[in-house]
């Protein structure tokens, strides 16, 4: 069966990614483009696909250092490429690797790409730190200068405050509201409690650490040759816990309500480092090549709320009309991925999917789908996993494309939410 | 066919220089009379106030003089007019009313630098092809027209001697940093440079040049007791490097010397006497049969023209990150700008060897080799992983995992599951027969060996292997990859040891035996350093790892029987534990990876007493002889295409002396007979080990020799 509305049928070839580390830890000394690029050329290895073969690249970063500012493009200059390849790069905040991997998507079903390398990547060690206003202000001054006298005039108007770095905020510029504010408020508007929370943080400890037990999630991973003398192997992340418990998240303290809040750094994702690619063909260049695509693209969409609203709700939007354009309904899917940034925000969004009142509230025509936790997030999520903002898409498309070849699912979902009360949602087939 | 090409532009005349039919312009007596000839026009037409001289080849200004033409020099007398009339030649055009500039792209190297150095202003490009230099002291000449005088007059005594007496040659960037040439540009606009430079002359003038140097320089290249200091130090670092075996670098001091101390005419004199001894002396002979016998390697694919296309690499597999692996997939990655994986067992092991590949490029950029780009680009094409996903698409796949036939066997095998049926398997086996290797292979004609020596970066020589069953698409790939890997690459039979380690073999033997009679240590590497190697082979012991000597002997000891036969010397030490440089204990003493004098503890380790009045003339006989008889045996038996090949593989791979040309033309030189005679004087005295090769024996009755005499 196919009725894609897409154009031409964009197969997942497969995906790869680096291991994803706590920003600070193992891959801090390591840039993003590095990050990237490792991805990336180890895909083209694993899938012994000649570079030559790749259209175009397209990569999601959130936090783009000031040095390399379209990472994507020292992707595509891979000597493996050809540098007649275009790329850009994009920011749809985290399901920017999604966008990625939709827009290579439209290019593929328009013709205009044949083969894409599309994903993401994340350093938050990494982050540009960037001068006060007013300091910058006296440099660029000083810089224009046409003397010494005049550029020492300039640089005297220094002050010890102006020479405090700011640090990209991680609040909503619209609200001023911290993405684990809204996560709080989320939990307490919709009642989801604490408890609740640690136990989907548990789920996604058990499972992830379960899934690299048995090789399927090390298998998704291209180890990363750490250390000066590149032999400290990093093959697998590092936040995935395999000795927690209910009562260890219970320790926790709240990180942004101290007296009345559940949301803690056990129940949240961790800032991250690391970086995924996946590799998109057309369906007939797929098979002209030789190869087996693990899943289709049947569908996406892209929705948002007001951020002032509960900023992590852009899902509930999203999901139902992915669903109506890839032409079935949720009992239809087989396997489900929804990133973990909170887990009182994947606890919202399922909440809301589910009942009557929420699809009066939202004005849907009715409930989205009950969710099944036994095909949900079946190896973990980014609670456990990890979280570099542009990287994930691509890691839950490799994950979902993965497991539904394995579990011979017909269709699966991916349901991301992002900053900006955006949301994100995408439908794999198989045939 | 004219090499020159003229036309005027303004007054100027813009002069190409493009040899008909040759890759690159060289300095003939065909050449010398048009160039002259247009000298004359550029002086007398009114119409042309200044030239530019400029290559019509890419990448090449001038390589230098026609080195065909030194091979007909029969008489001293002849080589010293060569040089004088080369002389003569620049001379008119630094003395010429008209100022003339050199604008230079490419090798700029020999009679062509010291053409540009005649020249009134110098503009070359910033391109890394763009070198200048003086390499005759290479080929045992000195720069014979005028070179000696005018550059050290340009940049100062102490920078050229630097340049003169190694023959290095310099970029564009150091050599303006040297003052030697004037401006430094892109190529694209060279020529409008030059052109512009040519018409600022006319207009203001020859320029003045500022010395380059600081307050030291001034000191010692500017007054003659500076002078002094800066002769002393450079013939001291001419004998400290090679020895007093090699007569131009001193020629070429004294003609700079007697040139800044006696004015030019004296030191232009005293270098054309000096070229015109040297050019007809025995060592430049054998420089320049070596010069021509790798030129001619260059051209050799090992197979007869045309049998077989090459195919392109644009993919390279390497089995086995260790220290040869790392540095076949490096030097791969920096000289063929391959994409390379390397595979290895282990990953940590993998890890290490991309560092070790990727370390050649950053001593590449560290050196100012590679720009800082190039070296990201490079990099990326090195990669690797503990199983052979990335090999599907490999064209050659190079196996150098450990020596171990059932291992190398197995290797063969998960490699051709792995790959394509085109794929090429070379084994960078020093010692296992190719042909065993490739036993149970599905493609055996796809299998060959190529052997690198260590440090594959360093060592410029490689070893094709082919098996009986090798087919010649594979070798010419092979021999070809090899060369753009930047080796001289000989073909040599799937015979033990194959060329190099066969030679070496019973030479290593005896300087163990010489152990064990007790000549010390020193004494036998001292007696071949003199001879002319650049380490002894004691010393080359230590370097090789005493472990990997061992088991060659072994191989070498089961293939030929007696006569190969190791002494117990090097397995008593491997008993002690010592296994040469590698792990800081061998023959020598190690201090921080440097070595460190004898180990005097071996010798009551093999229960000897060193004999204190050991006879050199022996030790360098005894050496020398079981050398050179396993290289004419070797050759009766095939195991390299012809005395060419062996020469230069004994030169590149272990370092025979040069200035003896490789060891079959030593025995040409000594003549069969007198080889043969010491042969049966040792074989009476130390048995059948020297028992001569059949060849030496009807060189002798037959009056043959190896190269045409």
């Amino acid at each position: 069966m196919h009725d894609s509305r897409l154009g031409r049928r964009v197969a997942i070839v497969a995906g790869l990614r680096t291991p994803f580390a706590k920003s600070g830890t193992v891959l801090r000394d390591v840039s993003a483009t590095a990050l990237a690029r490792h991805a990336a050329r180890e895909l083209l290895v694993r899938s012994e696909l000649d570079g030559r073969e790749i259209d175009e690249v397209i990569f999601g970063q959130v936090v783009p250092s000031v040095r390399v500012p379209n990472v994507a493009r020292e992707v595509s200059l891979l000597p493996q490429l050809l540098p007649s390849v275009p790329a850009y790069s994009l920011n749809r905040a985290c399901a920017s690797a999604a966008q990625a991997i939709t827009n290579a998507a439209d290019q593929i079903a328009l013709g205009h790409a044949d083969v894409v390398l599309a994903g993401g990547v994340e350093s938050l060690s990494d982050i540009p730190v960037l001068h006060s206003r007013r300091f910058s202000q006296i440099l660029v001054e000083a810089g224009k200068a046409k003397s010494v006298g005049g550029r020492l005039a300039a640089l005297a108007r220094t002050r010890p405050r102006d020479l405090v770095p700011v640090t990209p905020a991680v609040a909503e510029p619209s609200t001023g509201e911290t993405m684990g504010q809204s996560a709080e408020k989320m939990a307490k508007e919709n009642g989801i409690t604490r408890e609740a929370q640690d136990r989907l943080a548990l789920q996604s400890h058990e499972r992830a650490a379960a899934a690299t037990a048995d090789g399927r999630l090390s298998a998704e991973i291209a180890p990363w040759f750490g250390g000066r003398g590149m032999d400290e192997i990093i093959a697998g992340d590092n936040g995935i816990r395999s000795d927690t418990s209910l009562e260890a998240l219970g320790q926790l303290r709240p990180v942004f309500d101290r007296r009345y809040g559940s949301v803690t750094a056990g129940n949240a994702s961790p800032l991250t480092d690391g970086a995924a690619a996946v590799l998109l063909m057309a369906e007939d260049k797929a098979i002209a090549l030789g190869y087996e695509p693990l899943a289709f693209l049947r569908s996406y969409a892209v929705a948002a709320v007001d951020p002032g609203w509960q900023l992590l709700m852009g899902p509930v939007y999203a999901v139902p009309r992915a669903l109506e354009r890839a032409g079935i309904a949720w009992g239809d899917l087989g396997l489900v991925e929804i990133h973990e940034a909170f887990a009182a925000q994947v606890l919202s969004n399922v909440q809301a999917w589910g009942s009557q009142a929420w699809a009066d509230r939202l004005g849907l025509p009715g409930p989205v789908g009950e969710v099944d936790w036994e095909r949900t997030n079946v190896m973990g999520g980014s609670i456990a996993i990890g979280h570099p903002f542009g990287a994930t898409g691509a890691r839950l498309v490799t994950t979902l494309a993965n497991e539904m070849r394995r579990r011979d699912v017909q269709f699966g979902l991916i349901s991301i939410c992002a900053q900006g009360g955006m949301g994100s949602a995408l439908v794999l087939e198989r045939d | 066919m004219s090499a020159l090409g003229t036309t005027v532009e303004d007054g100027i005349a813009v002069v190409t220089f493009d040899l008909p039919g040759e890759p690159v312009n060289k300095l003939s007596d065909a050449v010398k009379v048009e160039f002259e000839a247009l000298l004359i026009r550029i002086r007398d037409d009114e119409g042309i106030r200044a030239a530019v001289l400029i290559s019509g080849k890419p990448d090449s200004f001038i390589a230098g003089a026609d080195i065909e033409e030194f091979t007909a020099l029969t008489t001293e007398s002849a080589a010293e007019r060569l040089s004088f009339e080369g002389q003569e030649m620049v001379n008119r055009v630094e003395t010429l009313a008209k100022p003339v500039v050199a604008a230079i792209h490419g090798a700029c190297l020999g009679g062509g630098l010291e053409l540009a150095l005649a020249c009134h202003y110098r503009v070359a490009t910033d391109h890394p092809k763009t070198q200048l230099g003086l390499p005759e002291v290479q080929l045992g000449l000195i720069p014979g027209a005028g070179g000696c005088q005018r550059l050290p007059r340009l940049i100062g005594a102490r920078a050229a001697l630097e340049m003169i007496l190694t023959g290095k040659s310099e970029r564009g960037a150091k050599a303006l940093r040297l003052g030697l040439v004037d401006e430094l540009v892109p190529p694209s606009i060279l020529r409008a440079t030059a052109v512009a430079a040519a018409g600022r002359l006319v207009r203001d003038g020859l320029p003045r040049r500022a010395p380059k140097t600081g307050l030291q320089g001034l000191l010692l290249d500017r007054t003659a007791a500076g002078r002094r200091l800066v002769y002393r130090a450079a013939e001291k670092k001419v004998l400290a490097k090679s020895g007093s075996h090699y007569p131009a670098p001193l020629r070429a001091l004294e003609a700079v010397r007697i040139g800044l101390e006696q004015g030019i005419t004296a030191g232009l004199a005293a270098e054309h006497r000096a070229f015109g001894e040297l050019a007809v002396g025995e060592v430049s002979r054998k420089l320049v049969q070596v010069f021509f016998a790798t030129a001619a390697l260059k051209k050799d694919d090992g197979i007869p023209p045309g049998m077989a296309v090459p195919r392109q690499i644009r993919r390279l597999g390497v089995v086995g990150a260790g220290f040869m692996g790392a540095g076949i997939a490096g030097t791969a990655v920096a000289n063929v700008e391959v994409d390379t994986r390397l595979k290895d067992a282990d990953l940590a092991r993998v890890g290490k060897g991309i560092k070790a590949a990727t370390g050649i490029l950053a001593e590449r950029l560290k050196r100012r080799r590679i720009t800082r780009p190039q070296f990201e680009r490079l990099s990326a094409m090195v990669s690797g992983g503990d199983d052979y996903r990335g090999f599907a698409r490999a064209d050659l796949v190079i196996e150098a995992v450990f020596e171990d036939l059932d291992l190398k066997r197995r290797v063969l095998a998960e490699v051709e599951a792995a790959v394509r049926p085109e794929t090429i398997f070379a084994s960078n086996t020093s010692t296992i027969p190719i042909r065993d290797i490739a036993a149970h292979a599905i493609r055996p004609e796809r299998v060959l060996g190529m052997h690198f020596f260590s440090p594959v970066e360093k060592m410029p020589l490689l070893e094709v292997i082919p098996t009986d069953d090798t087919a010649a698409e594979a070798i010419v790939t092979a021999v070809r990859f090899g060369r753009r890997m930047g080796k001289t690459v000989i073909v040599v039979a799937d015979h033990p040891g194959f060329w190099v380690n066969r030679i070496l073999s019973p030479y290593l033997n005896e300087a163990a035996i010489l152990i064990s009679e007790g000549v010390p240590v020193e004494v036998i590497d001292r007696t071949m350093t003199q001879w002319g190697f650049p380490v002894g082979p004691v010393a080359l012991l230590d370097e090789v790892g005493l472990d990997v000597a061992q088991k060659a002997g072994g191989v070498m000891h089961a293939a030929f029987g007696d006569r190969l036969q190791p002494p117990e010397t090097l397995a008593r030490l491997l008993a002690d534990g010592r296994l040469g440089r590698k792990n800081g204990r061998g023959f020598y003493r190690y201090h921080d990876g440097h070595k460190a004098g004898v180990d005097d503890t071996i010798y009551p380790l093999l229960g000897i007493r060193p004999v204190e009045d050991a006879d050199t003339g022996v030790v360098e006989r005894r050496l020398v002889h079981a050398m050179l008889n396993e290289a004419a045996m070797a050759l009766d038996e095939g195991a390299v295409r012809s005395a060419r090949d062996g020469d230069v593989g004994a030169l590149f791979g272990i370092g025979f002396p040069a200035f003896r040309g490789g060891p079959l033309r030593t025995i040409d030189d000594l003549t069969a007979t007198r080889v043969l005679e010491a042969l049966r004087d040792l074989e009476d005295v130390h048995g059948p080990r020297f028992a001569p090769a059949v060849s030496l024996v009807e060189a002798v009755t037959h009056g043959t020799r190896y190269y045409p005499a």
